[in-house]
């Protein structure tokens, strides 16, 4: 089992240097920096010494380096605790980011717990009623939620809300409670409206689970040793739950792997769309500015995120099934 | 007793015996209809299960209906998609109606006029029942260029002679919602497939060097699918569409999202190539193929490929939608495609302040065409996957 960790973590490293370096490149291909477009406003404004400026403000981010080592100088820096300056405002990365990347993190966890316990009941209940109402309403509904794209969703949410409700369902918390300390108000305001996008971020994968426990769960039902134990005489519950149910669960953790990018990915634009305090909206518009300290840390921390949702994943699956563990040699 | 007398030649039985001779193969020869289906070609099967699964047959016929329209986009569409009419800005839908007075006058809509509310200044546009302005078909109306080759003017409905018809409202510069939702469908609707060609391609060349040669390449190969298949690709999408240069022309760009969208793609179908591939290279036609000297190029492509051919098809039809939806989330966001060009998304981007979408509710109307087309080739995606396996 130690020996599995390791190498799950040894893989981990390259993975994210990989990315970051690969990001970071893709962010400098265009033609030149986030300092060209300050310094076009200056040089229209007719300012004598703009380009003066502009060189003093290149080596001041460093950008008047070759970009392997602008990327060397960023990786060995997070490395001391800083993570450059964003080039807008010369403010440290860390302190522009901090607590939105803690409400990201609020969000995607409570959409992983939203998926995972409304897939579970609904899944369940799929499979073990099939074919009767409930189910083909569960695989209806399901069907909708794969295809109905989340943007739209919030979009048209956003809209009902607006318009028949009169309330704004955008931002996450009430305003009164914006750029306070922590307190339990404040919290309860959070958790009010983090419910929304976590319901439009959640339905795609809500549905997509729901399919696979229900499939893998029918699959399971019908195998022998549940009529054994029928035909033994052991209680319906006893026979659903701690037989087939653990089996069926299996690729339910297993997902999580596949699911956190998709909760990623769906975050970050449901939440330009409700304008959250999260990385979304502020990840767009350091990219639409080249702002590569900001954009290039956002989008590690996104690859930090998936890859160790992904290794908790594989380890919890490695803990509930032993043919993971010992390498998948014993199966066949 | 010496009544013995030779055995009587026994009874001709009740049941008929027929007298032909007896041929031994009569089981195995097969009706005109099981010669059909078992002579029958794979895509032949395919063909005739798919046709029983009624949703993949309808949504099939949508989405042709919809890949129709686009080559004609200029003759559905009653106005031009950048004509502006500067006299009905976010005009309200005009609806159809049949009747005026209790008397059929035949489709017509009501004609509009513009005042202004006092006090929020707001244009407010109200129905005018003296106006009744019949909808025409087949029609001269305004003139176009047709995929920008010849001018034509011929329609298939057009506004009255100085009237309007706004089906689904005006925008802020006072153009038609349903002319740009026409038009839109020509890009939404192709980047999907040329992306899926891109990605089809990629997914068929990588995926096939990893399963054929096996051992290094295959590692690597697969080590690099794991990185970006862990990757949240919308993330990524934006970073390359945003280091898109702002000096390329909208065809370019165009183009270029078109890649960037099959950049990110490709990995799935790569892998399902490589685990076939893996599973039919074992096989004794392989072998044979190998032992004549055909090349590997020839075994892949003549021997194997066609083995799986259409699970692949199946799988690309299902990432289609990934795709069309991927560009309408980059040009709604504004790093996709720009205007000019026009597609759902560059429509829907206009409705990405709540406070104009609240007043002016038309703007939402490309949630629609996205959604249907989506869900169509989710569908047809199903039912091509289950029709993929005939012999099941």
């Amino acid at each position: 089992m130690l020996r599995y960790v390791a190498k799950r973590i040894l893989i981990m490293i390259p993975t994210i240097l990989i990315i970051s370096a690969l990001v970071f490149f893709i962010i400098n291909l265009p033609p030149g920096d986030c300092v060209t477009s300050q310094i076009d406003e200056l040089l229209s404004q007719g300012t004598a010494d703009a380009t003066a400026k502009a060189d003093a403000l290149r080596i001041m981010y460093g950008l008047d380096k070759p970009l392997w080592l602008q990327y060397v100088n960023w990786v060995l820096g997070i490395f001391s605790g800083s993570f450059g300056l964003s080039c807008q405002d010369a403010t440290p990365v860390s302190q522009l980011i901090g607590e939105r990347i803690a409400l990201t993190m609020v969000l995607e966890i409570s959409t992983i717990i939203f998926i995972w316990v409304v897939s579970f009941i609904i899944g369940v209940y799929a499979a073990t009623h099939q074919y009767r109402t409930g189910d083909y309403v569960a695989s209806f509904i399901g069907f909708i939620g794969l295809a109905t794209p989340n943007f739209l969703l919030a979009l048209v949410l956003l809209y009902v809300g607006k318009v028949y409700f009169g309330i704004s369902i955008g931002g996450l918390m009430d305003p009164e409670y914006i750029d306070k300390p922590f307190s339990w108000g404040k919290t309860a305001s959070v958790l009010q409206h983090l419910l929304v996008p976590v319901i439009v971020i959640g339905t795609s994968g809500t549905a997509g689970m729901i399919r696979r426990l229900r499939a893998n769960l029918l699959d399971e039902l019908q195998k022998q040793y549940v009529v054994t134990g029928r035909a033994k005489g052991l209680s319906p519950f006893k026979l659903l739950v701690k037989y087939p149910l653990r089996h069926a669960m299996n690729p339910f953790v297993a997902d999580i792997g596949n699911i956190l990018p998709e909760v990623i990915s769906g975050s970050v634009i449901v939440s330009v769309v409700l304008s959250l305090p999260t990385t979304g909206p502020m990840l767009l518009n350091a990219l639409k500015t080249q702002d590569t300290n900001l954009a290039a840390t956002f989008l590690l921390f996104v690859a930090v995120l998936t890859v160790i949702g992904t290794l908790i994943s594989d380890l919890l699956l490695a803990a509930l099934d032993p043919r993971i563990r010992f390498g998948a040699k014993g199966e066949k | 007793m010496n009544d013995m007398q030779p055995p009587k030649p026994p009874s001709p039985t009740p049941h008929f015996v027929s007298s032909e001779p007896w041929d031994p193969y009569v089981d195995d020869r097969l009706t005109a209809d099981q010669e059909r289906f078992y002579m029958a070609s794979q895509w032949k099967l395919m063909w005739w299960k798919l046709r029983r699964h009624r949703p993949a047959v309808i949504c099939g016929i949508f989405l042709l209906l919809m890949y129709g329209s686009t080559l004609f986009s200029e003759i559905i569409a009653p106005y031009e998609q950048q004509k502006r009419n500067i006299r009905f800005i976010f005009s309200p839908p005009q609806a159809i109606h049949l009747f005026h007075e209790g008397k059929l006058v035949g489709p017509f809509v009501y004609g509009v006029t513009l005042k202004r509310d006092p006090d929020t200044l707001r244009r407010v546009y109200t129905e005018d029942p003296t106006q009744v302005q019949p909808l025409r078909f087949f029609c001269r109306g305004e003139v176009y260029e047709f995929w920008g080759l010849f001018v034509g003017d011929f329609h298939l409905v057009c506004p009255a002679e100085g009237g309007t018809f706004f089906l689904l409202g005006t925008d802020r510069l006072g153009r038609d919602m349903f002319s740009r939702i026409v038009y839109a469908a020509r890009i939404s609707l192709t980047v999907g497939l040329f992306g899926i060609s891109l990605s089809f391609i990629l997914g068929m060349v990588i995926g096939g060097i990893a399963g054929y040669y096996g051992g290094l390449a295959d590692n690597l190969i697969q080590r690099f699918i794991e990185i970006l298949k862990s990757f949240p690709h919308l993330p990524l999408w934006l970073a390359l569409s945003a280091a898109l240069p702002v000096t390329w022309s909208p065809l370019l760009v165009y183009f270029g999202i078109t890649i960037i969208l099959a950049l990110l793609d490709w990995p799935g179908l790569a892998r399902a190539v490589r685990s076939k591939l893996l599973a039919l290279r074992e096989e004794d036609f392989a072998t044979a193929a190998v032992l004549m000297g055909a090349t590997p190029k020839r075994i892949i492509g003549r021997h194997l490929l066609p083995g799986f051919m259409s699970h692949l098809i199946a799988s690309a039809t299902l990432s289609i939608p990934s795709m069309i939806l991927a560009e309408t989330a980059l040009s709604f966001l504004g790093l996709g495609l720009r205007p000019p060009m026009t597609s759902w998304g560059v429509l829907l981007n206009e409705a990405t302040d709540i406070n104009v979408v609240a007043v002016n509710w038309w703007l939402m109307f490309p949630v629609a065409p996205v959604i249907l087309v989506i869900l169509s080739f989710q569908f047809l995606g199903d039912g091509l996957r289950d029709a993929a396996d005939p012999y099941q």
